[in-house]
C-alpha cells in the first residue's frame, strides 16, 4: 500500500511536529533550571494542572483500548476483533510512555519516580497507581516487543512472547482495572474540596466505566486517523460493531453517573448557569447523552464519518469530564481558578505530536497493520457481521 | 519527655495580635524574619490574620491525628510521629503534591521557584520537641494564647474553659473531631466559619474513605484473575469441542 504518498501535505505536519517539539524543548529547559513556577500556574491552591489533569488522566484513559480489546479477543475469543488488537496495543504502549514523560515533568523530584517501588505506602493510592502504571507500561511493551521480534525475524523469542500471551492478557486487564478505578480513588479523600457534581463514593467505579467506553472510542478515531494518514484497510463493519460495543458501554456508563446524582441528590446542580453546571453539562450531554442517541442509529454506526463524529464525542466528554474532576471542580472550595499557561499547553501539545510522529513511524516500520491478515480477514468478517 | 502526644491549644480570645509568634517560627527555621506573613508560605510556617473586632487567628499545620497528606504520600515521606508531630523527608519525596491536594486544611505549601523543591509546613518544631523544649511559637507567646501539652490535657483545659466562661467562647474546641481530630486545637469567641475556618469537615478521619477501597484490591485481583482464566478456558474449550466434533463427522 502506498502509505507515505496517501499522506496529506507531509511538509506542513512536518514543519508543525519540529515546532512543537522545538518549543515544548524549550519549555522544559526552562522547567528544569528554573523551577515550575517559570512554566506553570500552578499554585498551592492548585497543585494539579493540565499536566496531571488532561495528559495523566486523560492519557491513562485513552489508552484504555489496550486492555480491552486484548481482554476481548484472547479470553473471550471474538477473533472477528483481532485485526484492531496491533494499533490499539500500539495506541496503548505509546499513551502510557506519554504520561510517565509526563508525569516526569510534573513531579518536582522526577528523579525518585523509582522510589515507591521501594518506599512503600501500601495506604496511598498513588503508590497503587505508580505500581499499576509500571507494571502495565511493561506488560504493553512485551505485547509490543512481538512486532519489533518479527521484524528483527527472532523466532524463538516470538515463540516464547506467544505462550505469554494468556497470563500478560489477564494481568493487563487486572492492572488495568485497578489503576483506572484508582486515578478516580485519588480523589476520594477531598470530599470536602471537589465539587459535588464530581465527588462521589462511586469515582472509582465511574472512572473505569468511562475508561471502558473511551478506550473503543479511541479505536474508532484512530482507526479512521491511521487509514487517511497510512492508507491502513477501513476495518468498516468491525468499527461499526465497535460502535455497537460502544453503545452498550456508553450506556451501562450514563445510567451509572445519572443514578449517582441522583441517589446523592446532586442532580439539581446541574441546572443553573455556573462554570460548574455549564462544563457538567458539556460534559454528559455533549459527551455521553448525545453520542449515545447517535451510536444507537444502525445507519450512523454504518458511515465512518457519523461514527467518527459520534467517537469524538465520546473523547471529547471523557476529556472534559476528568479536567472537571481535576480542575474545575476544585475552583470552588480553593477560592481560585486555575488556567494553564501557554507554556503547560505548549508542552502537552509536544508530547501529542510526539505520540503521533512515533505511531506512524512504527506503522512505517513494523506490522502493526499486517497486510496479509487483513485481507484473509476481511472476507469472513464481512460474513460474521 | 513522656511518649503521650503533645498538642497545641490556640485561644483565639487571648491572642493580642503581636506576631511574636510568626517571628520566632521563622527565626527557629533559620529563614528570614518576617512576622508580616498573613499567608502561610514556604518561609512562614505559621501565619496571623488579622479580622474585624480585634481578632487574630494563627494558621498553622494542624497535626492530624490521622492525617490525610501521610496517607496519601506513596513513599511515607509524611508521617505521623508517635510525639504528635507530622514530619516531612525531602529526600525520599517524589514532588506528586498529592499531600497538597489532600490536606483538609490546604496547609502544604511547594517551592515552585525551586529547581529541587520540597514540599514546606510547619514541622510542630520536632528538633526542639526532642531536645525538651517547647515549640518556638509557644516559647514567644506573651498571652499564652499558644500553649504546649499532651493533647487529652489540652483538650481537657479547652473544655474547662468553655465550661466556666460562658458566653465568652464559641462552645466548641475546633480540632476535637476535625477530620478525625487534630493535635492542634482552637478556642474561638465566635462560630468558627466566621473566623474563616472550614466549619464543615467530616468528622471521620479522611483516609479510612480511601482504604475503604485499597482494602477491596486483594479480592478483585484474585476473583478477577480467575474470572477472566475461567471466561478463558470455557471458550477455549469450546473450540477444542467443535473441532473435536468436526473431526468426528469428517470421518463417518
Amino acid at each position: 500500500m502506498a502509505r507515505t504518498e496517501r499522506r496529506r501535505r507531509p511538509g506542513l505536519w512536518k514543519s508543525v511536529f519540529f515546532l512543537l517539539v522545538g518549543l515544548g524543548s524549550a519549555v522544559v529547559a526552562l522547567r528544569f533550571t528554573r523551577g515550575l513556577a517559570a512554566v506553570t500556574n500552578l499554585s498551592d491552591r492548585f497543585p494539579w494542572g493540565l499536566w496531571i489533569g488532561f495528559d495523566v488522566m486523560c492519557g491513562v484513559g485513552l489508552a484504555a483500548g489496550g486492555f480491552t480489546i486484548t481482554t476481548v479477543v484472547y479470553i473471550f475469543d471474538v477473533k472477528r476483533f483481532k485485526p484492531i488488537v496491533r494499533p490499539t496495543i500500539l495506541t496503548a504502549f505509546l499513551g502510557y510512555l506519554l504520561v510517565v514523560a509526563a508525569l516526569l515533568l510534573d513531579l518536582g523530584r522526577p528523579w525518585n519516580l523509582w522510589r515507591p517501588l521501594v518506599f512503600w505506602n501500601p495506604r496511598s493510592v498513588m503508590f497503587e497507581v505508580a505500581w499499576c502504571v509500571t507494571l502495565y507500561t511493561t506488560v504493553l511493551f512485551l505485547e509490543f516487543s512481538s512486532l519489533i521480534f518479527e521484524r528483527l525475524g527472532w523466532r524463538r523469542a516470538l515463540v516464547v512472547q506467544q505462550a505469554l500471551t494468556l497470563p500478560l492478557v489477564i494481568a493487563g486487564a487486572l492492572l488495568s482495572t485497578l489503576h483506572q478505578s484508582s486515578l478516580g480513588s485519588l480523589y476520594l479523600i477531598v470530599p470536602g474540596k471537589l465539587h459535588a457534581l464530581w465527588y462521589t463514593p462511586l469515582l472509582p467505579v465511574l472512572f473505569f466505566l468511562s475508561a471502558i467506553a473511551v478506550g473503543l472510542a479511541m479505536v474508532i478515531v484512530e482507526s479512521r486517523l491511521s487509514s487517511r494518514a497510512f492508507g491502513a484497510r477501513l476495518e468498516m463493519p468491525l468499527l461499526s460493531e465497535v460502535g455497537r460495543v460502544l453503545v452498550a458501554a456508553l450506556g451501562v456508563y450514563g445510567v451509572a453517573r445519572v443514578y449517582d446524582l441522583v441517589h446523592r441528590h446532586a442532580l439539581g446542580l446541574a441546572s443553573g448557569a455556573s462554570l460548574e453546571a455549564l462544563l457538567f453539562r458539556l460534559e454528559f450531554l455533549g459527551g455521553v447523552l448525545l453520542p449515545l442517541a447517535l451510536l444507537a442509529v444502525p445507519a450512523v454506526r454504518a458511515n465512518i464519518r457519523w461514527l467518527y463524529a459520534s467517537a469524538l464525542l465520546v473523547v471529547m466528554g471523557f476529556v472534559t469530564n476528568r479536567l472537571n474532576v481535576a480542575i474545575t471542580g476544585f475552583e470552588a472550595a480553593q477560592g481560585q481558578r486555575y488556567v494553564p499557561a501557554w507554556s503547560e499547553l505548549a508542552v502537552t501539545l509536544m508530547l501529542v505530536a510526539i505520540g503521533f510522529a512515533a505511531f506512524g513511524l512504527a506503522v512505517r516500520h513494523l506490522a502493526v497493520y499486517p497486510k496479509e491478515e487483513t485481507h484473509v480477514a476481511h472476507p469472513g468478517l464481512r460474513a460474521v457481521a | 519527655m513522656a511518649t503521650e502526644p503533645r498538642a497545641l491549644l490556640i485561644d483565639l480570645t487571648r491572642c493580642i495580635g503581636c506576631r511574636a509568634c510568626v517571628g520566632a517560627c521563622q527565626e527557629a527555621h533559620g529563614f528570614p524574619v518576617d512576622d508580616t506573613a498573613t499567608e502561610l508560605g514556604v518561609r512562614a510556617y505559621t501565619a496571623l490574620v488579622d479580622l474585624p473586632q480585634d481578632r487574630h487567628v494563627r494558621k498553622l499545620c494542624m497535626h492530624c491525628v490521622n492525617p490525610s497528606c501521610a496517607s496519601v504520600c506513596p513513599v511515607g515521606a509524611l508521617r505521623k510521629t508517635a510525639a504528635g508531630p507530622v514530619t516531612y523527608d525531602a529526600r525520599i519525596c517524589l514532588g506528586c503534591r498529592y499531600c497538597m491536594v489532600a490536606c483538609p486544611f490546604d496547609v502544604p505549601r511547594y517551592e515552585y521557584r525551586a529547581a529541587v523543591p520540597s514540599v514546606r509546613k510547619c514541622d510542630f518544631c520536632v528538633d526542639r520537641q526532642a531536645q525538651g523544649q517547647v515549640p518556638a511559637c509557644v516559647e514567644a507567646c506573651p498571652a499564652e494564647a499558644t500553649v504546649f501539652g499532651t493533647r487529652a490535657e489540652l483538650l481537657a483545659e479547652a473544655k474547662k474553659r468553655v465550661a466556666e466562661n460562658p458566653g465568652q467562647y464559641f462552645d466548641r474546641v475546633y480540632g476535637e473531631r476535625e477530620a478525625g481530630g487534630t493535635s492542634v486545637l482552637f478556642l474561638s469567641p465566635v462560630p468558627f466559619e466566621q473566623v474563616g475556618f472550614k466549619a464543615a469537615l467530616p468528622t471521620e478521619p479522611l483516609p479510612d474513605i480511601t482504604w475503604g477501597v485499597l482494602e477491596k484490591i486483594p479480592g478483585v485481583v484474585s476473583v478477577g484473575g480467575a474470572a477472566l482464566f475461567a471466561v478463558w478456558w470455557i471458550t477455549h474449550r469450546r473450540q477444542e469441542v467443535a473441532a473435536a466434533e468436526e473431526a468426528l463427522h469428517g470421518a463417518h
